[in-house]
């Protein structure tokens, strides 16, 4: 006993007891699902068993209108955020530390408050803002602009109208935020050398802006990948529900929550989900590559 | 001359001023406009917000409180029994996000302890798993996992929703990240006094490590009082829902519940308003602790 204790309170040993939690967790919480999940895509599940069926999901997938449909709707959503969410909260960020912006702390605090509402409160907001009927906020712009009122939901245009407003308003400030903690590494010597060299704001911005604060854009991209792919709760408040008409809030996780959860189809929404695995790893490894981030550069 | 460029460029300033906060002030007011409309709402008939939809209206005279009272069960009929629905998803809520917040803050210091402070083989191939979970996207494990927790009997319960993201890999990569700027020394010096690996990490780390768990604590909050797609998974009861699985319910096509949704609605975002208020300038370092570094 006292020899166990002596091990246990040994330097060599402690490590291993601190990361102990992680490992567990590791195998349990993860490893596990991650590998069930993988067999469970080449398996049929239902309530008598489980049989194997080969790749046959997969290739129902390629043959599946509605998975067509959600993969098209995600990578748009994700392609769309990413030309939304990174330039313009870049901008922001470089105007919020310039000279010409007074107040800051006040600007900052306010930007950061829609990230605190959960998608429940701000997909209601939203969804009453963007309704049909005339006094809505949005129709009431429309009657302002001398139209006539719109069912904004119900057709794909103006409905991502409404669910790319949602994105922005939620996130625009956290990622200004990050920016700003990029820009703040940044050592401001530089600029004053660029100064002397007599260099004009926007080739401060494009040569020593914009290169410096590499590592902060690259972060920002990968979250807004991984988040763009796997949204599903901002079109489930939306439409109120997961379906929506003529499926144009359909996402892969929607999906995966339609077959998996509604209808208890488990290895076909697993298939679903390794799917999603596949897209995101793919893009994120292209993303590294064409960043130069496997490029040793010490 | 010299003088007069000095005032055209003290001019260009101002401008200049005036147009940068000018975009600033414009562009908070965009953001505090679904949220005043949403609170203003909140003053008048649900039944109104479902027929006319939500629009700002600065029409003082038609808003009541009777929203609030029926929220706080003052109004009789229906009122009591709804009531008491909404508060005890409140303090569900409440008791999970403290639970999450003071688990998750601990496990992770101790795990990032352990990365940080020695040298060890798996060391670095420890670290790099800690990467790894962060590249699965949470809703593909999602599935495997609910099986996984109904198999273990946790389903309908508060471990079922905690024990899954416990060792939340960004709360351990920022303590890491945290830690790393630290001396080491110290270490030493207290092995010296004869305080164990243990009582090091408890007694000397922690207290300097007080800035990271304020702004993880924050960050973890959040999360946890707005997460709902893993809570709606393992929540079966009613009586075990949280605020945002229950608001949810409230959001039926007839629309007969929109007096207790839109109240609710706000007065539920309160607590996590007053800890961002509070824990503010923490938020910002926590949050940004993975995008400078790279």
């Amino acid at each position: 006993m006292n020899k166990f204790k002596k091990i246990f309170y040994s330097q060599k040993m402690a490590p291993y007891v601190f990361v102990l939690p992680f490992i567990l967790s590791l195998i349990i919480f993860w490893a596990y699902p991650l590998v069930s999940g993988i067999i469970m895509s080449f398996q049929d599940i239902s309530f008598g068993g489980r049989e194997f069926v080969g790749t046959a999901h997969y290739v129902k997938l390629a043959h599946d209108k509605f998975f067509t449909t959600a993969v098209l709707n995600s990578v748009e959503y994700m392609l769309l955020t990413l030309v939304l969410l990174i330039p313009i909260p870049l901008m922001l960020a470089v105007l919020m530390e310039s000279r010409l912006t007074k107040a800051k702390g006040v600007w900052k605090v306010i930007m950061y408050i829609p990230a605190l509402t959960s998608v429940v409160i701000s997909g209601m907001l939203f969804r009453m803002m963007f309704s049909e009927a005339a006094g809505s906020q949005m129709n009431q712009l429309m009657t302002w602009l001398g139209r006539t009122p719109i069912a904004w939901l119900k057709t794909k245009g103006t409905a991502w109208v409404a669910l790319l407003l949602l994105c922005m308003w939620r996130w625009t400030g956290v990622n200004m935020l990050y920016f700003l903690s990029g820009l703040k590494s940044i050592d401001t010597s530089i600029y004053e050398s660029a100064d002397i060299d007599g260099a004009n704001a926007v080739q401060k911005f494009w040569y020593l802006t914009l290169p410096l604060i590499k590592p902060t854009t690259i972060y920002v991209i990968t979250i807004s990948v991984y988040a763009g792919l796997s949204m599903f709760l901002e079109s489930f408040m939306l439409w109120n529900g997961n379906s929506s008409p003529k499926n144009i809030g359909l996402t892969i996780v929607g999906y995966l929550y339609k077959r998996g959860i509604e209808k208890n189809d488990l290895g076909y929404a697993c298939a679903v989900g390794m799917v999603l695995m596949i897209i995101a790893l793919a893009i994120n490894v292209i993303q590294l590559i064409a960043t130069g981030t496997f490029k040793k550069e010490d | 001359m010299a003088a007069e460029k000095q005032k055209t460029l003290a001019s260009n300033h101002k401008v200049g001023t005036v147009i940068g906060t000018g975009i600033f002030v414009i562009l908070c007011a965009f953001i505090a406009f679904p949220l005043l409309a949403g609170l203003m709402a909140s003053f008048r008939p649900g039944r109104e917000l479902v027929q006319n939809g939500l629009a700002i209206n600065f029409d003082f005279s038609t808003m009541t409180l009777d929203n609030y009272k029926y929220l706080f069960g003052l109004s009789g009929g229906t009122s009591k029994v709804d009531s008491a629905k909404y508060f005890m998803w409140y303090k569900n809520s409440l008791i999970l996000t403290i639970l999450t917040v003071v688990l998750t803050l601990l496990v992770c210091y101790f795990i990032a302890y352990g990365l940080t402070m020695y040298k060890f083989k798996l060391q670095g191939f420890l670290f790099f798993l800690v990467i790894a979970t962060m590249c699965v996207p949470f809703e593909i494990l999602m599935l495997p996992l609910y099986q996984e927790v109904t198999a273990l009997g946790i389903i309908n319960s508060r471990a079922g929703v905690i024990l899954p993201g416990l060792c939340g890999a960004s709360t351990i990569f920022f303590f890491r990240q945290y830690m790393q700027s630290l001396p080491k020394e110290l270490l030493d010096a207290a092995r010296i006094d004869g305080c164990t690996e243990y009582g090091i990490s408890v007694k000397i780390m922690m207290p300097i490590t007080k800035p990271a768990f304020a702004s993880m604590a924050i960050l973890c909050a959040m999360g946890s009082w707005n997460n709902m797609l893993w809570p709606m998974l393992v929540f079966r009861d009613t009586s075990k829902f949280t605020l945002q699985i229950g608001l949810n319910t409230l959001l039926t096509p007839y629309g007969n519940n929109y007096d207790l949704l839109i109240a609710g609605s706000m007065f539920g975002i309160i607590p996590i308003l007053i800890i961002y208020l509070i824990f503010q300038r923490y938020l910002i370092d926590g949050m940004t602790a993975g995008a400078v570094k790279g």
